[in-house]
């Protein structure tokens, strides 16, 4: 069985999907993700899609599912390197993968999800925790 | 020579089949299988990468539903083309149970298995045409058709 490699670095967990998703891939992914969140206690999940060149409702279902279940766990999930072709098929399909922050590549990403981290240390010491949200 | 100049209009608005494939979806394998082929064939007849990404995402879950709910059935992938303008179609045929209400499974978040309600509703808006039968008990016959430029 085909496995997508999850990378630990520091408080982050890294993944790169270098092939072409199937149903089972997918689920499974969900599954060792959301584990590794727990036994690594990670603040972060930054998931590079700029390999996969085709995202139905169901990955998007899966990509939605895996930043809901990071988030109660207490991890931010940031989704980079989406190809425009990708992007433009999910918003026809009806998909705005609404609660996925994205960003435009692992940089970014790494920058966002830092900011984010640091902005809920922040409003967990001034007791806002309602600010959230209001990442950029 | 008018009237042989309309005949010849009249021809062109004509869809014709240039190639037909026949793939038997059965297994997971056979799903990749197939949408490398449906890439290949896209390929060849210069799709655009947009719509390339939105056939290959249509027939994806088309494919699934087939799977799911039908245990599989088969693809025709065919190459078509009227006047200038080349096109894939593709028809998904199974004997699974049927839909026995086409109109509510063409709206948006409506779904009898446990997913968002969008692969029908969805995929129609990916494609150029969309044509759906469906008889309960007997199987369901779905087809799309994207042209290569629009």
């Amino acid at each position: 069985m085909d496995k997508i490699p999850i990378l630990r670095m520091g408080a982050f967990l890294l993944v790169t999907i270098q092939v072409d998703l199937y149903d089972r891939l997918a689920l499974n992914l969900e599954a060792d993700l959301v584990q590794m969140v727990n036994k690594t206690n990670a603040k972060g999940v930054l998931i590079d899609i700029s390999a996969v060149s085709i995202v139905d409702s169901f990955m998007g279902r899966i990509i939605g599912n895996i930043a809901s279940m990071s988030k109660i766990l207490d991890a931010e999930t940031v989704v980079v390197g989406m190809q425009p072709a990708v992007a433009i098929t999910l918003i026809e399909l009806g998909l705005p993968l609404k609660g996925v922050h994205t960003a435009l590549d692992m940089e970014k990403g790494m920058n966002l999800l830092k900011s984010m981290i640091n902005e809920t240390e922040e409003d967990a010491d001034e007791d806002q925790t309602e600010n959230d949200f209001i990442a950029e | 020579m008018k009237p042989k100049r309309t005949q010849t209009k009249t021809r062109l608005k004509m869809t014709l089949s240039l190639s037909k494939d026949t793939i038997q979806v059965l297994k997971e394998q056979d799903v990749v299988f197939l949408k490398n082929r449906v890439k290949e064939t896209a390929v060849k007849i210069k799709m655009g990468l947009v719509n390339q990404t939105r056939l290959l995402t249509a027939a994806s879950e088309l494919v699934r539903n087939m799977m799911r709910y039908a245990d599989g059935g088969v693809c025709i992938i065919e190459v078509v083309s009227s006047g200038r303008n080349n096109g894939i179609r593709l028809t998904f045929s199974d004997r699974g149970p049927g839909i026995p209400d086409i109109a509510a499974a063409m709206r948006d978040g409506f779904s009898t298995g446990k997913s968002l309600g969008l692969g029908l509703p969805g995929t129609k808006r990916l494609v150029n045409e969309f044509d759906i039968k469906s008889k309960v008990g007997e199987g369901t016959v779905i087809t799309i058709l994207k042209w290569a430029n629009g």
